[in-house]
């Protein structure tokens, strides 16, 4: 630890922690073993607060605050599981799955799925919003990988792995709000990206199916992230 | 008068039916159809994607058979992969594919049928049912319970669990089978052989208190169809097809699956959603066959376990040539399961089935596959189409209820000429009807796979014979 920087004191759950001031509410709170759910967020990427999983109820402050892209403050009062927060975790799951083609018995990723996992754990039951069953084009150009966008949660992953740490960004968002979509260079076929270095790392830590390995059949695509923090380091570390 | 008997919805078959029976003006039987009124459209919603998902995918056609459909589809997918699938692999499918085919066979004899063979066809239809089994013969139906105990607790074995397993995938297997769930299979097998000859021995003593079902129930010369190994065995995995006629003799023999559209067409009926597959150099409804437990024991040397050939022998007794009467399949099912549990036993002791080797992996390198199994009920083709990079463009099923379908027809027809006479109908009457549907035991949620809409003709007919209102869709 630099001797610039300096520790903060806050309570989360009403339990007392103290950490450095440039960390944020998620990592505060998972270093000291509290659960927060997130989707988008990962140790090693950029937070971007897309998917909002992480919401939290900060005392003095009227809105909800994505815990993964804010930073704690002194004195800070947050609350991480509250009937409030539960229930508009819940409705943003339950528009997930109502967007995309979620269908776990037949996917891939079965039983080794971050959305699907998160569902279960927050007591998602029902979906109470229609679903719009539309109609999205996999895309199996790729020689290893299959892209998938039923599955896509638009959690933005794959394109901050790819820019961030392997330096390609190859992949992108294209389109605004609900026609939101991600593409591989400029909207081409995977299969024909001339960025696209076939390293997997976008497949590793896509949360669901949408990214998956070529041959894999049902339930049978596991994700390994645990190189992730790794990558990063040794990199901080060369600089 | 002129008088429309329907019975609305059928009971104890797998999904929903109707049979329609049309009377003249002296009242007796003009016509009667078996409709089915289900849709489901499977060949459709799994265009576009990639064929290493189908074998699951398709196994959701099916609660009750989901790995027959699991194994057809990935033998047409081992066909796009075109590779050598590991021998251990292809016996492990088998064991799968066997313990299926007795849990299905035990659902159908001993849930849906023995309460009319137990109790008779006229019993009181509150009491007709598996309770009114449990009541009056309990050791009857604690054997049902346990052979399909059985096969359901081998397929949790085997593939992890009872029900929609991703066990079998295209290549083969995602995983060998343990040294510990062999043995725990080779024990449950003694247990569940003296059931079956138990069950056997039962049957035999009351068939002959249905010498009269067993001579109007779909007796009828036709052909019959199934896969046969080639020392002419039965085989439900692999093989070639074989069709006899109603005499015994071999009609074609060693047809390739994979050229099931030259010698088999499927005609649509206006009054049902299950098109009418026929052997097409006879044509239609010339061409008409029956599959299933009945059409396979119909058509092989011998079985090729030593309990099951003795049975057989007997169950060939029944009739000179083919056996014919469809109020048999009762009785070849329990053949079947016999068989199905000395195979399973057999499969098990060789010394190669705890091999780690039960998957060959490829990409698409074909563009087309059909797989063709035998499923409880009959012949089940799987047929694909994929592009280059391994997504499906176009789907189609024949399922083994449909192979039926014209016989079913013709069964139903033929019973209720026989017993439904007259202004007075009885319950007996109609229960019969309906048993004749059910020595098929069509499955409907699966034989309505197909997608598109058929075209519809509905009239409305007086008793004069004229057309009063007609709705035409198509």
């Amino acid at each position: 630890m630099s001797p610039t920087v300096r520790v903060k004191t806050l309570t989360i759950d009403g339990q007392a922690v103290g950490a450095r001031e440039d960390q944020t509410i998620m990592q505060v709170a998972r270093e000291n073993n509290i659960f927060v759910p997130a989707l988008c967020a990962i140790e090693g990427l950029t937070p971007v607060g897309a998917c909002r999983l992480c919401i939290v109820e900060v005392k003095g402050v009227n809105k909800l605050l994505p815990a993964c892209a804010t930073r704690i403050e002194e004195g800070m009062e947050v609350t991480t599981n509250s009937e409030r927060v539960a229930n508009y975790r819940r409705t943003i799951l339950e528009m997930l799955f109502s967007e995309g083609n979620h269908i776990c018995s037949v996917c891939v990723s079965n039983g080794h799925c971050e959305l699907q996992t998160l569902a279960k754990k927050l007591g998602m039951t029902h979906v109470r919003v229609p679903y719009r069953s539309t109609m999205r084009r996999v895309d199996a150009s790729h020689e290893r990988f299959i892209a998938d966008p039923n599955r896509c949660i638009l959690c933005t992953r794959c394109v901050r792995v790819c820019d961030e740490i392997e330096g390609a960004h190859t992949w992108d968002v294209m389109g605004r709000g609900i026609n939101s979509r991600i593409i591989t260079d400029l909207s081409q076929p995977w299969g024909d990206s001339d960025s696209c270095t076939s390293c997997g790392k976008c497949v590793n830590v896509c949360p669901t199916g949408a990214l998956f390995e070529k041959g894999k059949a049902v339930s049978e695509m596991s994700k390994r992230q645990e190189f992730l923090p790794y990558l990063t380091l040794m990199r901080e570390g060369k600089k | 008068m002129t008088q429309k008997i329907v019975i609305d919805p059928i009971t104890r078959i797998e999904g929903h039916a109707k049979i329609t029976i049309e009377m003249d003006d002296q009242g007796f039987v003009r016509d009667a159809h078996f409709h089915i009124t289900q849709f489901r459209g499977f060949e459709k919603l799994v265009e576009g994607r990639p064929f290493h998902e189908m074998p699951s995918l398709m196994a959701r056609i099916c609660g009750i058979c989901p790995v027959s459909h699991l194994v057809a589809s990935a033998r047409a997918c081992d066909m796009i992969l075109a590779v050598h699938v590991p021998e251990t692999a292809i016996n492990l499918r088998r064991i799968l594919n066997l313990a299926q085919l007795i849990q299905s066979h035990a659902l159908s004899f001993f849930y849906l049928s023995s309460p009319d063979l137990l109790l008779g066809m006229d019993a009181d239809v509150a009491k007709r049912n598996i309770f009114g089994v449990i009541q009056s013969n309990p050791q009857l139906a604690r054997d049902g319970i346990r052979l399909r105990q059985f096969g359901q607790q081998v397929i949790e074995w085997l593939a992890g669990k009872r029900i929609h397993p991703a066990w079998v995938v295209p290549g083969g297997v995602s995983a060998p089978l343990s040294a510990e769930n062999r043995e725990k299979i080779l024990a449950a097998i003694p247990e569940a052989l003296a059931t079956i000859q138990r069950t056997l021995d039962w049957y035999k003593g009351v068939l002959d208190n249905f010498r009269e079902e067993a001579r109007l129930f779909g007796n009828m010369p036709t052909m019959f169809m199934g896969l046969v190994s080639p020392d002419g065995e039965l085989e439900h995995l692999r093989g070639k097809l074989r069709i006899v006629d109603a005499v015994g003799n071999i009609v074609a023999d060693g047809l390739e699956p994979e050229h099931y559209q030259d010698y088999l067409g499927e005609a649509a009926e206006s009054w049902t959603y299950l098109k009418s597959p026929y052997y097409k150099p006879m044509g239609y409804p010339n061409g008409m066959y029956r599959v299933g437990p009945l059409a396979r024991l119909n058509i092989i040397n011998r079985c090729g376990t030593p309990y099951a050939d003795q049975e057989w022998a007997e169950f060939r007794q029944l009739e000179r040539g083919a056996v014919l009467s469809s109020f048999h399949y009762h009785y070849s099912r329990l053949i079947e399961i016999l068989y199905g549990i000395e195979r399973i036993e057999q499969i098990l002791n060789h010394p190669d089935i705890l091999s780690k080797k039960v998957r060959a992996f490829a990409g698409p390198n074909k563009l087309e596959g059909i797989g063709m199994s035998e499923a409880p009920r009959g012949t089940l083709m799987h047929h694909y189409k994929i592009d280059e990079n391994g997504l499906v463009q176009w789907v189609n099923l024949i399922i083994a209820t449909g192979h039926n379908n014209l016989a079913m027809n013709r069964s139903v027809l033929q019973v209720a000429k026989h017993y439904v006479k007259g202004e007075k109908i009885q319950e007996g009457m109609l229960n019969r009807v309906e048993a004749v549907i059910r020595t098929y035991d069509p499955c409907l949620s699966c034989s309505t796979h197909a997608a598109g809409q058929m075209p519809l003709n509905i009239e409305l007919i007086n008793s004069g014979g004229e057309v009063i209102d007609q709705v035409i869709r198509g």
